[in-house]
């Protein structure tokens, strides 16, 4: 029971660390360059929640300076990450470009057949 | 006058923002370059006026919009920070008056622009990093850099540049994703985000046994040394440096990894302090085994390259190898050498990649082969190679010879004398690569690249002439740098005991 309980309690952040394994994992076990990105993509967004999930209280509301609201969520991780949104898109978008211009080049989006060609890469 | 004085710190980001900005509207590669130019001159005034400041008057603390840290956004300029200030605003004023042939040369008439607005936004990057007092800020800069530096990697003339730069936007975004999961873990245990602030509230005692700390600070540690080419962290290095324009890698070579050696600075003196990275955790140890592997590995692999902006590269995986070392021996000495080295190894590695990017811009390739005889043809460019050389060697004279000293001493006092041994070690495998250049430039016969060859026009050659003069006067006049970086440790060891 008491097992239950802790994972009730941490549920949340299970979720967080298995999206961020996941993610990494991807990064790192695809040779697919787009697979790869989707992987850093998710990596990332999972960093999003980490951020979130303890910000978030239930019930709670902006911050609003009004008698009748008493719990509020703190806002400042939720303008962090809205910058960190932003980075995210950023990177995923200069990502695909540079997928875009290897293929062009090469031909091909598989890493090990682009290391084949090229040798020494 | 006095008015403009308080608004330096936030100068050093808005300037080259602003000027970015600009360059990508101009769209003229010549009146980008002259803008950028322009303000590659005026940031190392602003650097040194805000480092006489700090010298005098200590610690300037700027609030962003007026509004009071630890709520605001505070840029603080230390002794550490001016002192990096400086030498990425130095480097970067040295290398944009020869940027311009060279990157006529190995970019495309319409691409130019681009590369001077790139160019810019990095240096906005590096110089926001420095300067602000803000974790989570840091990260924001920490993207702007590395964003830019990717494009700038990527507009290398040879398709693998397209390769480097997707590796490592691939393990910059992971190091910074690493970096921002560590600034969150340190969020959730003390509810701030300004450095000093953060430090305060890490209560030591209660810190040395915290889960989430601990956590934090391995998170940090690892996602910064991605970005600072730390031994096994390094894939992305060598290739990045290889296929990027000649301007890029010599920008980036003396800038980019220092700055993240200036985070990794801030990150364990600043916000974790002695106690906690060093007397709980093992963080010395680990510095000083990956330091003296990255000495080792990347020399010997140095000495195997064939291209010779890669044997550079490795070089400088090597020389990162000494920084580090300087912090994980964690002394006055010690420090004093790593960060000192930081300032050297700038100025050598801007000057050799220079000279490297010369040589392109007059014969088109810089494999080691095609060099030979080139000494002859381009005496002051190989002249500023060889004094580059030497002082990755650690000549005495040269101011290699300076930062190895401290860090000697500085294994000494630990009463670790076989570290010492390895420092000396590993100088000589770089007396074998930079032997090797220097052989084949200067005794062989011209090769049929060589032949034709002379030195590059003045714009070219002074800014590198200035380094290696550098590079020379700071290794006989030791007090100039050392003396300052000897501060910047003992206010760093000795403020957070």
């Amino acid at each position: 029971m008491r097992y239950v309980n802790e994972f009730a309690q941490h549920y949340n952040y299970i979720v967080t660390i298995f999206l961020m394994v996941a993610g990494l994992y991807v990064v790192i076990a695809r040779g697919n360059m787009i697979k790869k990105l989707i992987g850093l993509s998710i990596f990332q967004t999972s960093v999003y929640l980490l951020y979130i999930e303890p910000a978030k209280i239930l019930g709670g509301t902006a911050p609003i300076l009004d008698p009748a609201y008493k719990v509020y969520s703190n806002p400042l991780p939720h303008v962090l990450i809205l910058t960190a949104i932003v980075v995210g898109v950023a990177t995923l978008a200069l990502g695909l470009a540079l997928v875009v211009r290897i293929d062009e080049a090469y031909g091909t989006i598989e890493e090990d057949e682009i290391f084949e060609r090229e040798g020494d890469a | 006058m006095s008015k403009l004085a308080e608004h330096l710190p936030i100068l050093q980001v808005v300037v080259p923002l602003l000027a970015a900005l600009l360059c990508a509207l101009l769209r003229r590669g010549s009146l980008a370059w002259a803008l950028a130019l322009a303000v590659s001159w005026i940031m190392p005034v602003i650097a040194i006026l805000l480092l006489q400041r700090v010298l005098d008057g200590g610690v300037i603390s700027y609030r962003l919009g007026g509004w009071a840290p630890p709520w605001g956004i505070e840029y603080r300029v230390d002794l550490l920070s001016a002192f990096v200030l400086v030498l990425v605003t130095v480097v970067g004023a040295a290398i944009m008056p020869f940027a311009r042939r060279s990157v006529a040369h190995e970019i495309e008439g319409d691409k130019q622009a681009w590369f001077y607005t790139m160019y810019l936004l990095c240096l906005t990057g590096l110089l926001g990093i420095t300067v602000t007092g803000d974790a989570f800020n840091i990260f924001v800069f920490l993207e702007i850099s590395s964003l830019s530096t990717y494009v700038l990697i990527a507009m290398g003339k040879d398709r693998r540049a397209l390769l480097a730069a997707y590796q490592y936007l691939i393990v910059g975004t992971i190091g910074a994703t690493f970096y921002v999961i560590g600034v969150g873990l340190l969020y959730l245990v003390t509810g701030s985000l300004n450095i000093v602030d953060i430090a305060a509230r890490l209560a030591p005692a209660a810190a040395e046994t915290s889960r989430p700390v601990f956590a934090a600070l391995a998170f940090l540690t690892v996602g910064v040394s991605l970005k600072l080419a730390l031994f096994p962290l390094h894939v992305w290095l060598p290739g990045a440096y290889a296929h990027a324009p000649s301007v890029a890698t010599a920008f980036l070579a003396g800038t980019a990894t220092k700055v993240a050696v200036y985070v990794l600075l801030r990150l364990i003196f600043s916000i974790f302090g002695v106690a906690i990275a060093f007397d709980t955790l093992p963080v010395s140890e680990v510095l000083l085994t990956l330091s003296v592997a990255a000495m080792f590995i990347a020399s010997i692999l140095a000495v195997f390259e064939t291209d010779v902006k890669r044997v550079l590269a490795y070089s400088s995986l090597g020389q990162i190898g000494y920084i580090t070392l300087g912090i994980g021996l964690a002394n006055v000495p010690g420090l004093t050498g790593g960060i000192v080295h930081l300032f050297n190894h700038a100025l050598m590695k801007t000057a050799l990649f220079m000279s490297l990017g010369a040589i392109v811009y007059r014969i088109g390739t810089i494999k080691l082969a095609d060099l030979a005889g080139i000494g002859r043809q381009m005496p002051l460019t190989m002249a500023v190679f060889v004094v580059g050389g030497l002082a990755l060697v650690g000549v005495p004279g040269t101011a290699g010879f300076v930062s190895k000293w401290y860090l000697a001493v500085g294994a000494f006092d630990r009463g670790w004398w076989p570290l010492v041994f390895l420092i000396l070690v590993t100088s000589l495998i770089a007396v074998v690569y930079v032997g090797r250049v220097v052989e084949v430039a200067w005794f062989r016969e011209p090769s049929s690249f060589a032949a034709g060859a002379k030195d590059p026009p003045l714009s070219m050659l002074l800014p590198m002439l200035a380094l290696a003069a550098a590079t020379i006067y700071f290794g006989i006049d030791t007090e100039a740098s050392a003396a300052i970086a000897r501060r910047v440790a003992e206010g760093l060891i000795g403020g957070l005991k």
